[in-house]
């Protein structure tokens, strides 16, 4: 094989496994670090400049980074990434004169925003400060979105939720509430530079069943928690049923037993494999003794004297083959579950009524927008879509990302720029060595297993609706979890002429990832590694040919703990450990790098 | 050497033996010898060896002397007994340790000073009688405990790493041991553990004494230019001359070959090993001839490796001296020590 390139590229990116896991691509090695060394504020910072919400989202973020986690290879359970960005939130001093502010001079373009959901507030926060005049259009009496409407304040209270959203609006956004745009056509009209919808996907799916419209004890669950959330609804029977098992499924369950439901059942129509809802969000449910009820399809609501009284399912059994999946269905009983009300989740849609299919905007069968996956424009140049309006539902993380993405389009379309030319990402690596065996970081593997997060007591938490069940880490918790962390960001970089085939990194390594071998190609070194491939996707790591022998050093980078012991052992220094620093461009760098363009060409013009 | 120790990971590529133990449990404490010194390696591949051949640590006595080689069976096989005897003498607390308790596996750990300087007429009598254990020499050509001076198997010209020369003639371990009539004369690299670890399994199951002279660059003060025991010279004068597979007892032999190329042998608890010539006129029956080999060889600047010779059907320590079959600590007390009349009767034939 030939060697790995790796300067410049992606390559140590991928090895920061939750970092190249989160979609905003949060630089979570150092946010541990600096919260390990107390600097709580700093962390908040260095969190908020990629995922904008780091209070809210170290309470309720889908953590996509978790499940990646490297720490997953050595024993159970991953860092307590998302609960770690909750400590630096609660923990952070007063930061509000570092955060970003609007630009004074304005650069006379004006972009309106549909929608007050994090998407949107996310293209704000990125192009207020480079001069944008920004107008958002809320239809309801209050900004935050699903964030508020839907995801109940005992998990984010909000406190919280405010807060974070006013560090945008307070620099200086035009917030229109209750405001509704009923018209792309005419807003068009109205000669902004350019438009972006962030209007979510707010239709919450129904479920047409016998009986579906003889009763008003009948919810759609998105529907029913935004009544809850605006207070319109402060109760419900004692018997409830719950259709579906993804997330919304879990936010209504839990809400229904703050509302007066003594007995709570989800009705789930395949077995636990299957279920849409994350590990941990069933698992809180579950805490809060709500039943599970596995394999009963939903039929048809009962009445009784015009009164809903429960509801049939049939009881499924299925057959599933070798790899797991459903290889055959059989409906072997039918079953009556009696309840006071049912909350349908079942999932959500994209619904844009107010969106003429006359003026440019392609929508798919499915009425999803047609929108570029990298620029964020629709068919109409000028519109640009994020958030779960682009690609249906996702989630907060996913949404702040594709808001970066579309503000620098935004940008680059008001400066008459290629959207797709776009600055790359870059990683810097700089050297960790302190002297002899003292690296810039903690890098003795420390097995201590995941904190637990305290919650508050299972009797107390159902008295009101808004308590926070979460307490957050304890002092002694977080220093212990930071420790967990493995660096994954401290890289081990070799230099093949310094590599006197001493065979000291392969033997000290704990996880046997380094090999010297004969260079071969690629499946022949994968079969020839120390220790079995186990994770064929990541990409080995290849020297160039070692002096004494001509062999080559490949390290499976999938099992390094990066604890640094080669490059201490090793008595040339051919190891390093290099911090690398993975650069996200944003719209204000490509604004900077419009400036160094403009003086470069007033030198040489 | 590392500040750190060597994290306790149980990794997903990790696989157990027989006895359901992993490599990390052959282990033992963290080394502290130079960062690179390879003796580090020896130490890895005894511990897969051990680990390989699913023998439980506690069945194995570590025994050595004095030097950086003497130190490293504190970083393997945590769980076995250990001596670490004066310089130079672990061959007779070895020769104590096999007639105590002959069912233990002994293996001795030495350097080229502890072993042919003060050592080496222990060295040469543990040759003699056929003390049944591994004997480890981790040749570096000087004594790197001390310092860096030259040890007694510096070669005639090779350079100290400030400029100084050595011209005594160097006293190689392997001759020694054909011509004292060594049952197991093997010589390896640290940097070649294709090598080493078969070897070593072959060692470790042959009845009688087993030389394994592997050198073992001193990355401190032996690894410069002008050393002939560095990694770069070792690697540009290794000679392989027979390459040796270890068949385990019961596994069936897979590799084809012609007759009178390789030489299968049966050791004593039915594992094979079978030793193939990569050089036509090696002869690995006839000690002259291999002998003549190596010398001729070694004028040339080469250093000759592999199991150059073995003969398993030598009596070993216990077999001259018709010692009891058991371990003495499995005797019952009246055999064990059978009482004033018998030692006054045995007294009697000496008077
Ligand atoms: C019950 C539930 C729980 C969830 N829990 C989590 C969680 O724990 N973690 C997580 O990461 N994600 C969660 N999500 C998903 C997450 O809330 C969304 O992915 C995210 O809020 C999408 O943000 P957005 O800005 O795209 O849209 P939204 O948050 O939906 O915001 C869109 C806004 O646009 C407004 N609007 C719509 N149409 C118009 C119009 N025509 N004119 C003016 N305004 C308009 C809406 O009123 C709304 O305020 C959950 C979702 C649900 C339903
Ligand atoms: C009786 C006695 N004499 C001298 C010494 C000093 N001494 C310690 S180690 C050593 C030589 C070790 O050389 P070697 O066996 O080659 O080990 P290395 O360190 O090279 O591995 C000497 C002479 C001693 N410890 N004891
Ligand atoms: S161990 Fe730390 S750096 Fe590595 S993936 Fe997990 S959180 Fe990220
Ligand atoms: S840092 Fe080096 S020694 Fe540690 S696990 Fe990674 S490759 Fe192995
Ligand atoms: S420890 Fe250093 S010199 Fe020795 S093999 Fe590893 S990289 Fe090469
Ligand atoms: S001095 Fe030489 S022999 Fe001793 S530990 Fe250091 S490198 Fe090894
Ligand atoms: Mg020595």
């Amino acid at each position: 094989m030939e060697p790995t390139k790796t300067s410049g590229t992606e390559y140590f990116h991928r090895v920061v496994d939750c970092q190249w896991a989160c979609p905003a691509h949060t630089d979570v090695p150092e946010y541990i670090r600096l919260i390990a060394q107390g600097r709580f504020s700093d962390a908040y910072m260095l969190n908020r400049v990629s995922n904008v919400f780091p209070g809210i989202l170290g309470r309720v973020c889908d953590r996509p980074c978790e499940p990646a986690c490297r720490r997953v290879r050595v024993e159970d359970e991953p860092v307590a990434i998302c609960r770690l960005k909750r400590v630096a939130a609660d923990n952070r001093g007063d930061i509000r004169d570092r955060l970003p502010k609007a630009a004074e001079q304005k650069n006379g373009k004006r972009i309106a925003l549909i929608g007050a959901g994090c998407a949107s507030l996310t293209v704000v926060n990125d192009l207020l400060p480079l001069g944008y005049e920004c107008v958002i259009y809320e239809a309801l009496d209050k900004h935050g979105g699903l964030m508020r409407t839907n995801i109940p304040s005992f998990r984010l209270p909000a406190t919280v939720l405010d807060e974070e959203m006013d560090y945008i609006i307070d620099m200086g956004a035009d917030l229109r509430l209750g405001t509704p745009v009923e018209s792309m056509k005419r807003l068009l009209a109205e000669g902004y530079d350019a438009i972006f919808v962030g209007s979510g996907a707010p239709k919450g799916k129904n479920l047409d069943l016998p009986g579906r419209l003889d009763s008003d004890r009948i919810h759609i669950g998105i529907q029913w928690l935004e009544s809850v959330a605006f207070e319109h609804v402060d109760s419900i029977g004692e018997n409830v049923l719950i259709i579906g098992v993804g997330n919304t499924a879990m936010d209504c369950c839990r809400t229904s037993l703050r509302l007066g439901a003594k007995n709570v059942k989800v009705m789930a129509r395949k077995p636990r494999k299957f279920f849409k809802a994350s590990d941990w969000e069933l698992e809180d449910a579950e805490e809060e003794l709500v039943e599970i009820v596995v394999n009963y399809s939903p039929k048809a609501f009962v009445m009784e004297a015009g009164k809903l009284v429960g509801m049939t399912f049939e009881k499924m059994e299925y057959d599933l083959d070798d790899d797991g999946n459903i290889a055959d269905t059989r409906v072997v009983a039918e079953e009556f579950f009696a309840c006071d009300d049912v909350v349908l989740a079942i999932g959500q849609e994209n619904a844009f009524p107010w969106i003429e299919r006359d003026i440019g905007i392609q929508f798919d069968q499915w009425e999803v927008p047609v929108v570029d996956p990298v620029t964020f424009e629709a068919t109409l140049p000028g519109v640009f879509f994020g958030g779960d309006a682009a690609f249906g539902p996702k989630n907060i993380i996913w949404a702040v990302e594709h808001g970066h993405q579309a503000a620098i389009s935004i940008h680059k379309y008001c400066q008459a720029q290629s959207l797709t030319d776009r600055l790359p990402r870059g990683v810097n690596l700089q050297s960790a060595k302190m002297g002899m065996h003292e690296w810039s970081y903690s890098n003795d593997y420390d097995p201590t297993a995941r904190r637990m997060m305290p919650s508050v007591d299972l009797k107390e938490r159902f008295k009101k609706l808004n308590i926070e069940v979460e307490l957050g880490f304890s002092v002694e918790q977080i220093v212990k979890e930071v420790e967990r962390c493995l660096n994954c960001d401290l890289q081990t970089v070799f230099f093949a002429d310094l590599c006197i085939e001493c065979d000291a990194c392969i033997d000290v390594c704990p996880v046997d990832c380094l090999t010297i071998t004969a260079n071969e190609d690629e499946q022949t070194l994968k079969n020839n590694l120390k220790s079995p491939l186990l994770n064929p996707d990541q990409p080995l790591y290849v020297s160039a040919s070692l002096k004494q022998t001509g062999r080559v050093m490949v390290k499976d980078e999938n099992l390094c703990v990066h604890c640094g012991l080669c490059a201490e052992r090793c008595p040339t220094a051919a190891w390093d450990m290099q911090k690398s620093t993975v650069n996200i461009p944003y719209a204000i760098d490509e604004m900077v790098q419009d400036e160094a363009r403009c003086l470069e060409n007033q030198k040489t013009g | 050497m590392t500040y750190i120790a060597k994290p306790r990971i149980v990794h997903g590529g990790l696989t157990r033996n027989a006895l359901g133990l992993t490599i990390r449990d052959y282990e033992g404490g963290m080394s502290t010898l130079c960062a690179g010194c390879g003796h580090d390696s020896v130490t890895a591949a005894i511990v897969q060896a051990f680990f390989e051949l699913d023998i439980p640590p506690h069945r194995v006595a570590k025994m050595s002397g004095i030097g950086c080689s003497s130190k490293t069976p504190a970083y393997f096989l945590g769980a076995s007994h250990g001596f670490n005897a004066v310089h130079g003498r672990m061959p007779s607390v070895a020769t104590g340790a096999s007639v105590a308790n002959r069912e233990l596996y002994l293996l001795g750990v030495s350097g080229d000073g502890d072993s042919l300087s003060i050592g080496l007429g222990q060295f040469a009598h543990a040759i003699r009688r056929n003390l049944n254990m591994v004997y480890v020499l981790e040749n570096n050509g000087v004594y790197g405990l001390t310092k860096g001076q030259f040890s007694a198997s510096a070669d005639v010209g090779s350079k100290a790493r400030k400029g100084e020369v050595n011209e005594q003639q160097p006293i190689d371990p392997v001759q020694m041991a054909m011509a004292q009539g060594g049952t197991f004369v093997a010589r390896s690299f640290s940097g070649d553990k294709e090598q080493l670890v078969p070897l070593l399994k072959a060692a470790i199951k042959h009845q009688g004494f087993a030389l394994v002279d592997v050198i073992s660059p001193c990355v401190t003060f032996n690894d410069h230019e002008d050393s002939t025991k560095s990694y770069s010279y070792t690697r540009q004068f290794f000679h392989r001359a027979v390459h040796l597979d270890y068949v385990p007892p019961l596994e069936e032999i897979k590799v084809a070959y012609d007759e009178g190329e390789v030489m299968p042998i049966e050791l004593h608890d039915g594992s094979r090993i079978l030793l193939r010539k990569l050089s036509k006129d090696y002869s690995f029956t006839n000690r002259g001839a291999a002998l003549d080999y190596i010398r001729s060889h070694q004028r040339k600047g080469e250093i000759v490796t592999g199991l150059l010779y073995i003969d398993e059907s030598e009596p070993d320590l216990h077999g001259i001296n018709h010692t009891t079959t058991a371990p003495l600590c499995n005797l019952d007390f009246e055999t064990l020590c059978p009482g004033s009349q018998a030692l006054a009767t045995l007294q009697q034939r000496f008077r």
